[in-house]
Order: structure tokens, then C-alpha cells, then sequence
């Protein structure tokens, strides 16, 4: 038994992702409060290089080739081990399509408490969770002798979790991964859209407030006057009125435009996850309600639909003299 | 192939959720409850399998208000079994606690494939899907957007960030979450719902008590208040479109 | 003395020539009849049964008003006055020849002044007919309008007809060539004729050898136009009475059937051509391709993919091409809806009944779009747009997706608050509606609607929010269960209040409310939207303006409150009252351009389309000089009106105002 805090790195194909430096700052925030070392948990099959920029106190590192690339039961079966033979104080995972397929697992396996959805910690370890479409707060102190942890992007920045000093490094021994029942056959690229909207600086972007598919040309008009681009939210490209490689979020892209102007979009977190490092989110929707305006720099409870119109005259005006 | 959905109702976010007067819970008095939306999607991508491969579908739920109308929709739509679980639902009950009731029930019908959505919005102690398929030891993949069933072996699309997509391979039994099904949920007439009410049965079965040991202990449940809230830009559209493009015009844009 | 004369120019040695006219014309009539009960049979061998026998009187009636006096067809003068004259023309004819065969064999009174009137009459209307062909010609080969199909069958029809009456016609001059009788000028077509022939100096028996010759052809032509009436065009001549007598009765026009039962109280839906009724399936073989449905259609003008011309077509060439196969027992049916109907056909309607107005056969359009799109329904095939608004009304109770308690929000700024009538009892039970409940754009109105009710002293009350969405175009999209569903929350929301009449401000509401929910207990009460209600107070001095606005207006008939329930004068009267001019616009009453949001379609992607109505409509009211406000009442139409307004570009020449404000403004 040891006080630390465990982070399970996510990289993949080679790419340490930005929720694990979020976390490594998260663990930094707890190990305040409950004391002990931040400690980062990294998977993999000669992935030792991926641990020189984490702003851990130490590195465990697991090799192994069945690690190589993230497959649930793999990691659940290497992680089980690690954390029964030493358990920490912590361990935190991304509430990710990596975390989540492994942290509840591992909750009923061991038989330790979960925490799901966290987004960041309180000095003295208590635990705030964001719920319900993020209309909803909990916060609590952190559970049992060792707690499992997911945790959502938002509470810290992923620069705070990086370090330019290398951590140690332990390679630490891996069970026997045998008679695995999931394989990974292989990644599937997404369809090279036109445009890679992670890139672009002017974005105009539409949610389910622009309510048919042919409304969508007006955001399209307005992001030509712009010289931007569009893109979308999940509802958006769920009903296939805009290519998958315009989804803005989660599962999507994250992008950081000089403008981020978000037409009848309500600020869901999955899709603000995909937006935080945004220069300037303006955005417009009737709902003064709306969770978007809590993070948009501007905003206009306004009808998209009245407001489009002048507002393209407008630009294209300024544009024209 | 036996498959099995797992659903569960959470609250409609259309209504104002208010926070009971302990302070650590939803108020549930006014609260509606719909369909998780992912639950929804894992019902028609079970109907999508049987429609390509035959087989059983039975849809498990626990018994809270609205199940029924859930239940019939989902056998106006084809799915061959109903089944509630009776149990002490009414408060805020936690994943641990109903994978390990569904789990008791689910067990017996001896599934080949079970799917449920890959969270829900009320999750506070993980998603129910992987505690689900742990407790049934099955192995879980979540966030899955495409399924094929071949033999002993399901084919399922992972989504990862930024539209990648991981093919991967599980043995059956298992468990997955599923994101997105292959096509939007379908619709179905409400006449047929109501000749469903007419012809479907929806067994109940009860579990032992409820235990919920696993989930986090809350201290305080509450409203955000947004520390920062976005300047807002009054007046009529015109006046909106004019102020805009000074914005852009500031920001460099224009 | 002035008499018909039998078989004149017959020869002797031939016989009776009874005999080959009555054996010619017995033959070709049984051949008519024959192929005519083949095309027929189909119609209740495949269609579903129906029963169409109720009021024989009004069905004679209406035989006499649309099949001989044929109004319909002469709302458009042209080619009103062109069918006219071909048809009377035959009907008199007919009637001519009728009258020589009771001269002939029962009772002889075709002589002097009688038979001097009977040659006038048939004379003049054979000019008529001929004036008739030539508009006719001029229409189809010169014209050409778009909703017409020229096909060369129809100018088979056009021939024969024309060589039927030349036939008579030429007969009748060379008999009187021959004849010259004193009282030849009592058949100027004939006598005029005959000029010509004795000009040619033909003799008497050249000039009866030609007679002769013609009158076999006359004949001839006579019996092979009947024998192929039953396959081409004219088959009109008898579908199209037969259709008329048919017709729906009694029932108003803003009354759905519900869906039809086997006797096992199975639902029938329309999946193929048994689904019909026998009356659908004649609506088809009685359509004669005049595509003034087509011309009057708003979603056809849209450039969707609805003709309401084609649509009856589709039915009429499935039967034609399929009948056989239902007969042939082994095979089955083919697919209709979805096949040979495209669904996006079926779903571009917006029931505004425009062409059940315009057919002049009275053929039912919207009943069978209503009745496809229930199969559609019933299978899930519905796109993601309808689906959610329907989801949201199955949830919610209105296709904003907004909570049941948001419903009376509007209501918070009206002092004094307004009557709860679950609460207490009230005069009038005012049914709010989705649009104007839930719509922000509405809300104002709706506020205003309140207070003109508060200050005209009305005694009234609302659900609040235990209205739902009355149900009326849910109903149209082909969901009938959900109709159902919502009626009975309302009804047992309904049953609870004490009132003396409903209210409404939707005439969507107001057309389901009055023909198609069915109250128990006290009978069905009296529904009235606001138009008639404060029409009725103005008139009866309880009502005083005190302002007259002096504003040039135009006012447009929503499909539900005028073509389907009739309602044109009471708003116009209530214009005036509050001294407005109004100015028509030319497609006004029940000829009104429905806004396009009917029959679900504001729930619908808008797909592909050229010109929306509501624009088009808008143009035409700008095109009228100095109208500055657009009058409508109803929700749906502020909506689509508003919005035209300014993708037209016309903010500056128009406004878009319910009829409410004219009165808010006027008090």
C-alpha cells in the first residue's frame, strides 16, 4: 500500500494524448491534499521514449507486446495486477474511449470504488464531478483506501502537465497476457476531408439550433464572406448534414481558432472538450441558458436565423471597402 | 445468437433539475425520465443484428417509471423479450448497483452479445456497461459505432478522437458500449406500440437487495454558477451584426 | 307541312334499314358495355368496398351541377366555354337522336312548328360544337398550356367527334340540296351547306348517292366510337358522372377518414392498389389529364416532385398494368407506395385541398396522399426531421420539443392573469395551440390576442398546460395512433371544464376541433375561431372601434379556416370594420396559395425546391400597388409569411400582421 497517485498515460499510435497530461496536473492538485507522489502508469511495447515530456515524480513502465496499442482486455489484465500487488492512494483515467473501457472493469475486479466524470480536485482531495450535461455538480471526498478516478478535460491545462526535465523510469514486471479476448486488427483512418478544421483560424460552427439540413448554406455563406470554415457539433453530423471530418468534440476534432463563432450550439461538454483552446468563442443562441455562454468570451441571446442574414451583408460590406 | 440490450431511463434534461433538500441528490418529485439516448442506439443496432443474422433479442430495464412505455416501443420495433427488474429503484441508484442486480438477471438468459449504451449522462460511478460485463466477466469495448457478428467473434468499430476509428476483434460472449448505431434509431407508429401493449407481456423478475458498494459517497450536489459568463451583445439584429463585425474587425478577422 | 323524314335517300331494294342501324348500334353497344364493365370490374375486384349509395338526391343533384351544367369546368372561361360547347353540343345531339326514335316508333310529333324548333335547336348547337373543335384546336396545338397533355390519343378523340357531327351536318345539307323545302332556313347550318352543293351542279341522284355514302360512314364512325370509348379519352364521358355521383357527401371537407378495419379489426394499409377503396381506384380512370389540379398546386409550383395530376395517373397505370395480376390469383399484388408512388411524392403535399377544389370530376386527391403516408407511418419510413417533431409531440405534446410546463409561459405578462378553465368555468374555452404557445416570433400576438379578449369583456379561459397539440396535421402526416393519443388527452383534459363554446386562433385547430374530435356526454359544442366569433360581436354593436386604421390591405384565406371550412366573409367583414381597404389578390377565397406549411411540411426538410409558396405568395401581393400589410389568421401563415418576407427582399414594401393586431390596434 502506497499514498500515491497512479495516472494512466493514453497514448496512441505513438502520440501521448492530452487528457494525460491533464490528469498528471489533476494528480499534481491531489497529492497536495492526500500527500505522496505523483506517479505515471505507462503501457506499452517500446514506449519508453513517450515518457520524457510527463511531469510525474516517477514513471512505471509496463512492456509488452500484447501493449503495444490500447485493447481493453490487455491493459485491464497488466493494470490488475499493478495496482493488487502496491495498491496507491489513486489512480486516475481518462474519461475516454481508453479510461472508461478499463476503469470500471477494474472497479469491480478489485473491488475499489469509482469516481466517474471528475474534473478536477480540491486542495484538501475532495473530488468535483460534472454531470447531467453539465447542468450538475458533486463533489465529495475521495473514497476508500484506494480510489479509481475518471476524469474529464476542463479542471486543468495540459501545458501544466508537461515537463522538460525526463522523469525516472522503472520498467516494471507484466503478468502473463495470454488467451487475450479482445485484438486490435487495425486503425481506420478518417475520411481526408478538404479541410482539417484543427488548422483553420476562422470557424463557424453549427449545433442542432440550425434545426434543417438546407439552413446549414447560411452558415456556409456566412463562413465564405468570413474566409472560414464550417463545422459542427455531434447532432450535426450524426444526421449526415456535415462530413464526420467537421465534428468538433470528443470524438471529433479539437480545435483552437483565432474564432470560434458557435451558431445554435449549446454547449454540451463533449463538444466544449473539442473548443477550450479557442482564442474567442462568440456565440449565438436563444436560450439564455445555454452552458455555452459560460465559457464564450461573447454572446447574443438572439435568433440565429434573424441575425444571419445582416450579418453577412455586413461582413461582406466591411469586406468590399 | 441470444442478444440482450441493457437500458436504462435517466432524467430529461428538458425539464429544470433541482437538487432535493439534502443537498446531496437530484430532486426526483418533478423529474422526468426518458430513454438514455445510448440505450436507444443499442437497441437498434441489436435489431439491425437480428435483422442480418437472426436470432433473439430480449430487452432487461429496471422497473421505474416510464419502463413500460420503453419496453413495448422496443417490441413494436421487434425485439422479442421484455423484462423488468423489480427492485427498490425509486431514489438515486448507482451503476455498481444495478450491474450487479442486471447481472443476476441477465446471467440466466445466457447471452451471446449484450449491449448497452456506453454511458449515460447521470453516471457518477462509471459507465454500467464495463461494471456490467466484469461482474459477468465478459470482456467490454466501448464506444462502439459498428458491429458485426461472425461465429464466435464479434468485429467492432472503436471511435477514437479526431474521427480515427480501431477495428478490433472481441470473443463472445461480451459486453459492448455502444456510441452510435449503424443507422439512427428507427421510428415506429404509436398504433403499433399500443397493439404492442395489446400483444407483448413484459416478465418481471426481482433481484436481491440492491448494493451499491463501489460508487462514491457525494457531500454536496449543486447548480453551477459559471464563474465567467460570456459579454453579451444586446439590441436588434442589426445593432447585433454591427457590434460583431467590430469584434471581428478587432480580432483581426476582417 | 314540315316533317322529319325517315331514312330519307335509302334505297329500297336494301332493305330495312332498321335493321342495320339497330343491329349495328345494339352490337357496338354491348361491345361498349363489355369492355367498359372490364375496365370497371378492376375498380371493385381489386379497391377496397365503400359505401357511396347515402342521398341519392344530392348525388342526382350534383350529377346535374358538375357532370351537364359542368361549373367546375367553366371557372376557367376559355376552356369552360370550349367544353361546353363540344359537350352540350352532344348531350343535345343525343337528345335529338332520342327524340327521333320516340318519333319513329311510339308517338310521331316531329312535324310543323315542333320539328321546325327541334331542326333550330340542333342546327345552332351544331355551329356551337363546331366553334367548340376550333377553340379546342387553337387550345392544343396552338396554346399548348403546360398542364395539358397532348398526346395523339386525344387527337383521335377530337377526330372522331368532328367526323361524327360532319357527318350529320354534310347528310343534312345534301337532303336538303336535293329536298330545297320551304322551311330549309330553320336549319341555317344545313341550308347554308347546301349552297355549296347545288353550286357544284351536281344532279339530284349524285347528290343522293353522296348522302348515302356519308350516312354509312356517319354510321360507321358512330359504331367504332363507341365501341372504343371504353379505351380512350372520351371513357371520361362516363367515369366522370360516375365519379361525380360518388363523391364524398355529407361529410365535411375537413373530416379525414379514419383507417379502414378487416372484419377481424385488422388496420388496412395502403401498400399496393388493393389498399384503395373502388371509388380511388375510379378517381383514377375518371381523371381526363386537365392538370388543372397541377396548376392550382402549391408544392407542384414549388418544383417538388408532386403533380397531383401525375399521382391519379400513377393509380390509374398501376391498375391498368396490374389489375390483371390480382385477377391472374397466383401473383401478388406489386408494391405501390414506394414504387411506382415515390414517398417523397406523397410527402411534398401540404393538404391544402387546392385540387379537390379545381377538379372538375370532384376527384379526391388528399384522401389517398393521407392514406399512403399511413403505410409509410406504419412501416418507419419517415425521415429524421418528421421523426423527431413526431417523437417530441408523442413526448411532449407539441413539435417544439420544449416542456408541457412551458406551455403557458406566455401568459406570465397578462394582467389580469387569465382564467384557468380547468379551474373554474368560463363562456369560452380559448385553444391556444402549439405555434402560438411555444413559437417565439408568436408570442406578441398571442399576448395581444389575451389582452382584445380582455377588453372586449370576453369571458374566457385556457388549459394551460394541459393542452396538447390538437392534432390536425399530425393526423395529415398519417399518424393516426398519435392523433388518437393526443385527441384523448385533450378530451379528457376538455372533459373536466365547464364551457359553453371553444375558442381558436390556429385554424389548424379549429378544422380538427369541429369535424373531428368526438365529444361524448353533451354533444359536440360549438367551435369558432376568433374571425367568427368577433365578427358575430361586431355586428351585434358589442364591439366598438375607435380607431379606423385607413390602411391599404390584402387578406389571405388559410386553407383550413376558407376551402375547408368556409369561413371567407367574417374576416374580410372585420377588416372593413376596422377601416381597412381591401384589396384581393387575384388567387383569393377559396382559390387562396396555401403557405406551404400544411399537411406536416413544417415539420419536413424542405428538400429541393425552386420557389417556396410563401414567397411566391408574398410577390403577388407586392405586385398589387399600395398594399403595405399582408392580413393573415393563422400562426403557421405569420411564420412562413414573415420569413418570405424577407428572403424576398420586401421588408420595406410589406408587413406581415394577424388580423388580431388590426384589432388590438383599432380598439
Amino acid at each position: 500500500m502506497n499514498q500515491d497517485t497512479y495516472v494512466v498515460i493514453e497514448h496512441i499510435r505513438g502520440q501521448v494524448a492530452d487528457i494525460s497530461y491533464i490528469m498528471l496536473a489533476a494528480g499534481r492538485e491531489l497529492v497536495k491534499g492526500l500527500g505522496g507522489n505523483v506517479v505515471a502508469i505507462l503501457l506499452g511495447h517500446k514506449a519508453q521514449p513517450l515518457a520524457v515530456n510527463l511531469a510525474a515524480d516517477k514513471v512505471l513502465y509496463l512492456d509488452h507486446p500484447a501493449l503495444a496499442e490500447f485493447t481493453s482486455d490487455a491493459y485491464q489484465n497488466a493494470l490488475a495486477g499493478l495496482i493488487s500487488t502496491n495498491p496507491p492512494r489513486a489512480v486516475l483515467f481518462g474519461s475516454t474511449t481508453i479510461g472508461t473501457d478499463i476503469a470500471s472493469s477494474l472497479s469491480i475486479r478489485l473491488g475499489l470504488p469509482l469516481v466517474s466524470s471528475c474534473r478536477s480536485f480540491t486542495s484538501d482531495g475532495k473530488y468535483l464531478s460534472q454531470i447531467c450535461g453539465g447542468k450538475i455538480m458533486a463533489e465529495g471526498t475521495l473514497p476508500g483506501t484506494t480510489a479509481l478516478v475518471t476524469m474529464i478535460p476542463g479542471g486543468y491545462k495540459p501545458e501544466l502537465g508537461q515537463s522538460k526535465q525526463a522523469p525516472d523510469v522503472s520498467q516494471v514486471d507484466v503478468p502473463a497476457l495470454e488467451a487475450l479476448r479482445v485484438t486490435l486488427t487495425r486503425y481506420i483512418e478518417p475520411e481526408a476531408g478538404d479541410v482539417d478544421i484543427s488548422k483553420e483560424s476562422i470557424l463557424v460552427s453549427v449545433g442542432r439550433g440550425i434545426q434543417t439540413q438546407d439552413n446549414i448554406e447560411l452558415a456556409e455563406e456566412l463562413a465564405k464572406a468570413l474566409g472560414g470554415t464550417v463545422c459542427g457539433s455531434r447532432p450535426v453530423i450524426d444526421q449526415g448534414w456535415l462530413a464526420t471530418s467537421r465534428l468538433v468534440g470528443k470524438s471529433g476534432k479539437h480545435v483552437k481558432p483565432k474564432v470560434y463563432l458557435a451558431l445554435g450550439i449549446s454547449g454540451a461538454p463533449e463538444h466544449v472538450e473539442g473548443i477550450t483552446d479557442s482564442d474567442t468563442i462568440i456565440a449565438i443562441n436563444m436560450d439564455p441558458r445555454a452552458p455555452i455562454f459560460d465559457i464564450a468570451k461573447f454572446g447574443a441571446e438572439i435568433d440565429l436565423f434573424d441575425l444571419i442574414d445582416p450579418l453577412i451583408e455586413r461582413v461582406r460590406e466591411s469586406k468590399g471597402a | 445468437m441470444n442478444i440482450v440490450v441493457l437500458v436504462k431511463l435517466v432524467p430529461d434534461l428538458v425539464e429544470e433539475l433541482t437538487i432535493d433538500p439534502s443537498g446531496t441528490s437530484l430532486d426526483m418529485t418533478w423529474l422526468r425520465l426518458i430513454i438514455n439516448e445510448f440505450d436507444d442506439h443499442s437497441i437498434e443496432q441489436g435489431l439491425l443484428l437480428k435483422e442480418r443474422g437472426g436470432g433473439q433479442l430480449t430487452v432487461v430495464a429496471p422497473a421505474v417509471e416510464g419502463i413500460d412505455d420503453v419496453l413495448y416501443t422496443a417490441a413494436a420495433k421487434g425485439a422479442d423479450r421484455l423484462i423488468k427488474i423489480q427492485g427498490d429503484f425509486q431514489g438515486w441508484v448507482n451503476n455498481h448497483a444495478l450491474a450487479r442486480a442486471s447481472m443476476e438477471i441477465i446471467k440466466d438468459l445466457q447471452p451471446d452479445l449484450i449491449l448497452t449504451g456506453v454511458q449515460a449522462h447521470n453516471d457518477l460511478d462509471g459507465a454500467l456497461g464495463p461494471l456490467l460485463a466484469e461482474c459477468m466477466q465478459m470482456p467490454y469495448i466501448g464506444y462502439i459505432a459498428g458491429v458485426t457478428l461472425d461465429g464466435g467473434k464479434s468485429k467492432v468499430k472503436k471511435e477514437y478522437p479526431g474521427g480515427l476509428i480501431a477495428e478490433m476483434e472481441v470473443a463472445l460472449p461480451a459486453v459492448l458500449g455502444i456510441q452510435a448505431a449503424e443507422q439512427p434509431p428507427r421510428y415506429v407508429a404509436v398504433s403499433k406500440v399500443r397493439q404492442a401493449m395489446k400483444i407483448s407481456t413484459i416478465e418481471e423478475k426481482s433481484t436481491p437487495e440492491l448494493n451499491s458498494l463501489g460508487g462514491p459517497t457525494v457531500d454536496r450536489m449543486f447548480q453551477p454558477e459559471a464563474a465567467t459568463r460570456a459579454s453579451m451583445i444586446t439590441g436588434d439584429v442589426n445593432e447585433v451584426a454591427k457590434k460583431l463585425v467590430d469584434i471581428f474587425k478587432e480580432l483581426g478577422v476582417l | 307541312m314540315p316533317e322529319r323524314s325517315e331514312f330519307w335517300g335509302f334505297p329500297l331494294t336494301w332493305g330495312s334499314p332498321q335493321i342495320y342501324v339497330y343491329t349495328l348500334m345494339a352490337l357496338s353497344a354491348i361491345i361498349l358495355l363489355v369492355r367498359f364493365y372490364q375496365r370497371a370490374s378492376l375498380w371493385w375486384h381489386v379497391g377496397r368496398p365503400l359505401v357511396r349509395w347515402d342521398h341519392i338526391h344530392l348525388r342526382i343533384g350534383r350529377l346535374v351541377s358538375y357532370a351537364i351544367v359542368q361549373t367546375r369546368v367553366l371557372n376557367q372561361r376559355y376552356p369552360g366555354l370550349m367544353h361546353i360547347a363540344i359537350a352540350w353540343s352532344f348531350f343535345v345531339f343525343f337528345l335529338g337522336t332520342a327524340l327521333a326514335t320516340i318519333d319513329s316508333h311510339f308517338y310521331r310529333f316531329l312535324h310543323g312548328n315542333i320539328y321546325l324548333g327541334y331542326k333550330f335547336v340542333l342546327d345552332s348547337f351544331t355551329i356551337f360544337f363546331l366553334i367548340g373543335v376550333a377553340l379546342a384546336a387553337y387550345r392544343r396545338y396552338v396554346q399548348k398550356p403546360r398542364r395539358l397533355t397532348l398526346e395523339t390519343g386525344f387527337t383521335w378523340s377530337l377526330v372522331l367527334i368532328v367526323l361524327i357531327v360532319l357527318g350529320g351536318w354534310l347528310t343534312e345539307s345534301l337532303r336538303l340540296a336535293v329536298e330545297k323545302p320551304a322551311w330549309a332556313l330553320w336549319s341555317p347550318a344545313g341550308w347554308l351547306l347546301a349552297q355549296a352543293w347545288i353550286a357544284t351542279g351536281a344532279s339530284d341522284v349524285t347528290l343522293t348517292n353522296w348522302h348515302l355514302g356519308i350516312w354509312i360512314f356517319h354510321l360507321l364512325i358512330v359504331a367504332f366510337t363507341l365501341v372504343t370509348l371504353p379505351v380512350g379519352t372520351l371513357l371520361h364521358s362516363l367515369t366522370g358522372p360516375l365519379n361525380i355521383f360518388f363523391s364524398k357527401i355529407d361529410q365535411p371537407a375537413g373530416r379525414l377518414a379514419k383507417i379502414a378495419e378487416t372484419e377481424k379489426g385488422e388496420s388496412i394499409y395502403v401498400s399496393t392498389l388493393q389498399g384503395l377503396t373502388w371509388k380511388q381506384l375510379l378517381d383514377g380512370d375518371a381523371c381526363t389529364e386537365c392538370g388543372r389540379c397541377q396548376d392550382a398546386c402549391p408544392a407542384f409550383a414549388a418544383g417538388t416532385p408532386l403533380s397531383p395530376k401525375q399521382l391519379i395517373l400513377d393509380i390509374r397505370n398501376a391498375l391498368r398494368q396490374d389489375g390483371s395480376a390480382y385477377i391472374d390469383k397466383n401473383k401478388n399484388m406489386p408494391v405501390l407506395v414506394g414504387e411506382k408512388i415515390k414517398d417523397a411524392v406523397l410527402w411534398s403535399c401540404t393538404t391544402c385541398g387546392a385540387c379537390v377544389r379545381e377538379c372538375p370530376v370532384l376527384i379526391e386527391h388528399v384522401d389517398a396522399i393521407v392514406d399512403m403516408r399511413r403505410h409509410l407511418v406504419i412501416e418507419g419510413q419517415v425521415d429524421t426531421e418528421l421523426q423527431d417533431a413526431l417523437a417530441n409531440l408523442g413526448r411532449y405534446g407539441n413539435s417544439f420539443g420544449q416542456s408541457e410546463r412551458m406551455r403557458a409561459r406566455w401568459t406570465q405578462s397578462i394582467q389580469p392573469p387569465i382564467k384557468d378553465a380547468r379551474k373554474e368555468p368560463v363562456e369560452y374555452l380559448w385553444f391556444v395551440g402549439d405555434y402560438a404557445s411555444y413559437s417565439p416570433t408568436l408570442t406578441e400576438t398571442t399576448q395581444m390576442t389575451a389582452e382584445v379578449f380582455q377588453k372586449i369583456g370576453l369571458d374566457f379561459g385556457i388549459l394551460y398546460d394541459s393542452e396538447r397539440n390538437a392534432g390536425n396535421d399530425v393526423r395529415r402526416v398519417g399518424e393516426e395512433g398519435l392523433y388518437e393519443m393526443l385527441a384523448e388527452k385533450n378530451l379528457s383534459a376538455l372533459d373536466k371544464c365547464t364551457y359553453q363554446k371553444i375558442i381558436t386562433t390556429d385554424p389548424h385547430t379549429y378544422n380538427t376541433l369541429k369535424n373531428e374530435y368526438s365529444f361524448d356526454g353533451n354533444g359536440h359544442p360549438q367551435v369558432l375561431h376568433y374571425t367568427e366569433l368577433l365578427d358575430h360581436l361586431i355586428a351585434s354593436g358589442a364591439i366598438k372601434f375607435s380607431k379606423k386604421l385607413n390602411n391599404k390591405v390584402t387578406y389571405h384565406d388559410p386553407c383550413y379556416l376558407g376551402r375547408y371550412n368556409n369561413v371567407y366573409d367574417a374576416p374580410r367583414r372585420i377588416i372593413k370594420a376596422v377601416g381597412c381597404e381591401l384589396v384581393e389578390m387575384p388567387r383569393h377565397g377559396d382559390r387562396a396559395f396555401c403557405c406551404g406549411a400544411g399537411g406536416g411540411r413544417i415539420w419536413m426538410a424542405e428538400g429541393e425546391i425552386q420557389e417556396r409558396p410563401s414567397e411566391s405568395r408574398i410577390r403577388e401581393a407586392v405586385s398589387m400597388n399600395g398594399v403595405s400589410t399582408f392580413i393573415v389568421t393563422c400562426p403557421k401563415d405569420i411564420t412562413m409569411y414573415r420569413d418570405a418576407v424577407k428572403t424576398t427582399g420586401n421588408e420595406a414594401k410589406i408587413v406581415v400582421k394577424d388580423l388580431m393586431e388590426m384589432i388590438h390596434a383599432a380598439l
